[in-house]
């Protein structure tokens, strides 16, 4: 039955995966598609199960229960040599007694290629990842982001169906983080290889990916492109997980969440009167010196954090919630320590607090006055 | 690129078993089998099975053997004389290792590699030849042997020569169990103990030293497990006199040219216990499974 | 109000005092060293070139002398040969396999070290000589394993099984199994990854090791003894012979036998030494 469903030759499919570890349920009925040229991105905090659905992808791991299908066939029993998949690693995993060009080459002569061929494949790669003049070196020998480029030339040499990358920045320091990052977005441009990025990095998340499937305790929890993560999040984790959002408790009255005097739309799914928590982004929250239209919220600027260009305003509202709002400088006109400002918050999305798992919500720091 | 709801839409039924899952997985199963097979069949054959053989041999006479063996001339004192010069070697070395073990990892000297490769010469020399390399040495015609003899010491067919044998030999043992224990220390921690102000022997006192205590009391059991059975390096310095330089080892020995295996079993099971305990404990300390990763 | 404790400068005062100490341990702990071991070194090198060359090469020349280094060469031989290819495959096992007897496999490995000599010859006078638990099948088939080779060589193979493995399985560890997974995901079958991947990272600790046997080995002595029945010619090994010299008062005979044993011993200290130097190396890639 399933099989009439199947959706012919997506790169990879995913379907009802578990996989238990003895007692423990690292992944729970996960499912999703990863279409052809694209990148998807598997995004969630530290074990939330996304490194082993790649490596049950990757054949690396055995899934409990589930299936796996790439290009219409089904995979979920193959090897792992037999799947043909390019693997990136965090540690880069190269091979430590071999060179550069060795490395780049041994795909192909484990699958005994003429060696002319494999010395110009591994040219072309080379070429690919800037590192041409890198033929003889050791891994020892390179920093982590040129050990990472080889490694990721080393998995693209034998022309894989899908590109699987296991948080494959996560080794590196902020600046070269950021330089690959924009580098894997080219080359995927260039070659459009179908690929599948394991991050806990919500940044790296909604900049690469076409996809993004967000991961939490071993489940799924929501999948879709990068602005509908980020605005239409599904699951209070997701709103409380991707990018920072500001938390605020009330009860729902009318299709909106009121606290104290105040409320905020965005409540019309929930039932009336029940505990909700609303999850407003700090540039959904703006800021006037005036009350502008009646309706706006009171509150208090407690502290003003400047960074560069925008600046972060901690507020405290009359029932002493706090809310953070995030604005240009310029906009800044008139905020100041202290000072009462109206609050318009524009987007909402809210949930009934009992489904509110703890760890979503921002922990509030002490504030110093 | 929409977002895929489709999947959430498809029917989760359970997979049936059977099919392409068997065969790989069979092969994967006779991989691992095959390999652990020959791994388990490996130690079962050439280790459990002689053991369990001396093991049961041992007991089969039971104590009445064992009495036997404890009866025959000059057992009792070889036993007490074996135990006593492993306990004291076992210390000793303990002592002196870890002191080698220490300058070896924290200071740099010049001599540092030499230091090294010496403490590994006993290692590589055979015991017998440490047995007549001492004999060079104090034998009674020997250049410090007759030296020391004149003054009344006696090292050759002395117990002192056998402690000297064996602390030759167990020094690399205690060194290289303590080295990688202190290879892995965190520094950090002493110097933070340092900032504190504490000085450098009560640093070493409180902080590395109970950090090291599981690496020196592995190596002193392992000296003394090796002490307690040493027989080539021991045979030509003790002259083998029976009340004397008779050891435990070179007792069994006799046993068996005399073609009395019950003895030999018993007073081998008793030795052989001792140390099947000192090992296990061993393992427990510094074990090849601490560095486990999941 | 915050607290900080303010850090006491640590006693520099110290410094000079500090040197004398480390120079100091080290001082003692070379004595030590010098007295224990270099020592009896120069010691035997005078006991065996008392009598002065002609002797050496008269002694060398013995049938039973060559015949006796025949032999330890034989014995080391099969039994390296033997530790080091199951040795590998016990140490893999144990690394990378799970199943609920590991542990006492680990400490069946650790066995042997523990194990005093005489007692491995016991072990094979129980199972292999008169009433022993295999004797009869093996006289049945008219194979002799007690004093003869083959016991000499099962006894010089338990004793040394410890040594590789235990050189193998900590770098084992260390290493992981992620170059094996990229060997894998890159299509290598498993035993290509165990030779152009495992193999080639475990190399120096497995040269460590397979010195350390043959090291072992030729020194063998306690077990042999037993299981050998010491049949000049034919079940004599090296070492047994010096130990008939001494019996024999042959004590120059002796020496100049067991300094060969000596210089063959530092030779392969130097290749153990070489060895351990590289592998200390590929540890801090």
């Amino acid at each position: 039955m399933t099989d009439n469903l199947q959706i012919p030759g997506t790169p990879i499919r995913v379907e009802d995966l578990w996989k238990r570890f003895g007692d423990f349920e690292a992944v729970k009925d996960v499912s999703f598609t990863v279409e052809a040229g694209s990148i998807t991105a598997l995004l969630g905090p530290s074990g939330s199960g996304k490194s082993t659905v790649l490596r049950m992808i990757a054949g690396l791991e055995e899934p409990t229960s589930g299936r796996i299908w790439m290009e219409g066939e089904e995979h979920t029993f193959k090897t792992v040599q037999e799947r043909r998949v390019g693997f990136v690693f965090q540690h880069y995993a190269l091979f430590r007694h071999m060179n550069v060009a060795q490395n780049v080459a041994f795909g192909l002569s484990v699958r005994k290629l003429p060696r002319a061929e494999q010395r110009s494949r591994v040219q072309e790669l080379l070429e690919l990842v800037q590192l041409t003049g890198f033929r003889d070196r050791y891994p020892d020998q390179l920093s982590g982001g040129q050990r990472q480029r080889v490694a990721l030339a080393r998995a693209l040499a034998p022309r894989p169906k899908v590109l699987l990358l296991d948080e494959p920045f996560g080794a590196l320091d902020a600046r070269v983080r950021q330089e690959l990052r924009r580098w894997l977005d080219d080359l995927h441009r260039e070659l459009g290889v179908t690929s599948l990025l394991v991050t806990h990095d919500q940044d790296e998340a909604l900049e690469l990916a076409n996809q993004v499937v967000v991961m939490h305790e071993g489940r799924v929890e929501q999948a879709g492109p990068p602005d509908e993560i980020y605005n239409a999040p599904a699951t209070p984790f997701v709103a409380g997980f991707v990018g920072t959002a500001n938390v605020l408790h009330g009860h729902v009255r009318d299709g909106h969440v009121q606290f104290g005097e105040h409320r905020v739309s965005g409540a019309s799914h929930l039932a009336e009167g029940v505990e909700a928590r609303a999850f407003v982004r700090p540039h959904d929250v703006r800021l006037s010196t005036v009350d502008r239209n009646g309706g706006s919220v009171r509150a208090t600027v407690e502290r003003i954090v400047t960074l560069g260009w925008l600046s972060r305003v901690h507020l405290r509202l009359p029932d002493e919630q706090v809310l953070t709002a995030e604005l240009p400088n310029d906009e800044l006109g008139g905020v100041e320590l202290g000072s009462t400002v109206w609050v318009d918050l524009r987007r909402a999305t809210a949930f009934e607090t009992s489904e509110v798992p703890p760890t979503s919500e921002p922990e509030e720091t002490p504030s110093v006055r | 690129m929409s977002a895929q709801t489709l999947e959430r839409s498809l029917p989760s039924a359970p997979l049936p078993q059977g099919g392409p899952k068997a065969s790989v997985t069979i092969r994967a199963a006779l991989a691992r089998w095959g390999l652990r097979g020959t791994a388990l069949l490996y130690l079962g054959l050439l280790i459990a099975l002689p053991a369990t053989a001396v093991v049961l041999r041992g007991f089969s006479g039971g104590l009445g053997a064992l009495r036997e063996a404890f009866n025959a001339p000059g057992a009792k004192q070889a036993i007490i004389l074996t135990l006593v010069l492993a306990a004291i070697t076992a210390f000793v070395n303990v002592v002196f290792g870890t002191l080698i073990a220490y300058v070896l990892v924290r200071y740099r000297f010049p001599a540092r590699r030499l230091l090294s490769t010496i403490v590994d010469i006993p290692f590589a020399v055979p015991t017998l030849v440490t047995g007549v390399m001492l004999r060079a040495l104090y034998g009674p015609n020997a250049p410090i042997g007759g030296f020391l003899q004149r003054h009344g010491i006696h090292v050759i067919f002395a117990p002192a020569g056998i402690l000297l044998a064996l602390l030759f030999v167990t020094l690399p043992l205690v060194v290289r169990t303590v080295q990688p224990v202190l290879l892995e220390l965190d520094e950090t921690e002493e110097e933070a103990a340092r900032v504190l102000g504490a000085t450098r022997w009560m640093t070493f006192r409180k902080v590395v030293l109970p950090k090291l205590r599981a690496g020196i009391v592995a190596g002193g059991l392992l000296a003394f497990a090796r002490a307690l059975g040493e027989f080539g390096a021991v045979v030509i310095v003790s002259g083998n006199i029976i009340g004397k330089t008779l050891t435990a080892p070179y007792l069994i020995f006799q046993f068996a040219s005399q073609a009395k295996p019950e003895e030999a079993a018993a007073v081998a099971t008793l030795l052989f216990a001792i140390s099947f305990v000192l090992v296990l404990v061993t393992e427990r300390l510094v074990g090849l499974r601490r560095k486990e990763s999941a | 109000m915050s607290s900080t404790i303010a850090p006491r400068t640590p006693r520099l005062a110290g410094s000079a005092r500090r040197r004398l100490v480390h120079g100091g341990f080290t001082a003692i702990a070379l004595v030590y060293v010098g007295a224990l071991v270099i020592a009896p070194l120069v010691g035997i090198a005078f006991a065996a070139f008392k009598g002065g060359w002609s002797v050496i090469v008269d002694t060398l020349r013995q049938p039973d002398v060559l015949h006796a280094y025949y032999l330890t060469g034989v014995i080391t031989l099969i039994t390296v040969i033997v530790t080091t290819v199951f040795g590998v495959i016990v140490a893999l096992v144990i690394t990378r396999d799970r199943f609920p007897g590991r542990a006492l496999m680990s400490a069946l490995v650790d066995l042997p070290i523990a194990v005093s000599p005489v007692i491995v010859g016991l072990m094979a006078v129980l199972l292999f000589g008169t009433g022993g638990w295999f004797e009869p099948w093996f006289s049945a088939h008219g194979i002799r394993i007690l004093f003869a080779v083959p016991s000499m060589v099962l006894v010089t193979i338990f004793i040394c099984i410890p040594f590789v493995i235990r050189e193998v399985v900590p770098v084992l560890h260390e290493l992981g199994v992620s170059e094996e997974e990229a060997a894998r995901t890159l299509g290598a079958s498993s035993l290509q990854t165990f030779f152009r991947v495992t193999l080639k990272n475990i190399r120096w600790a497995l040269a460590y090791g397979i010195a350390l046997s043959t090291a072992r080995a030729i020194g063998e002595i306690g077990a042999v003894l037993i299981v050998s029945g010491s049949i000049t010619g034919q079940t004599e090994t090296s070492t047994l012979y010096i130990l008939r010299a001494f019996d024999q008062f042959q004590d120059t005979q002796g020496y100049i036998v067991a300094i060969t044993l000596a210089l063959a011993s530092i030779v392969l200290l130097v290749a153990i030494e070489a060895f351990k130097r590289r592998q200390e190396k590929v540890r801090e890639t």
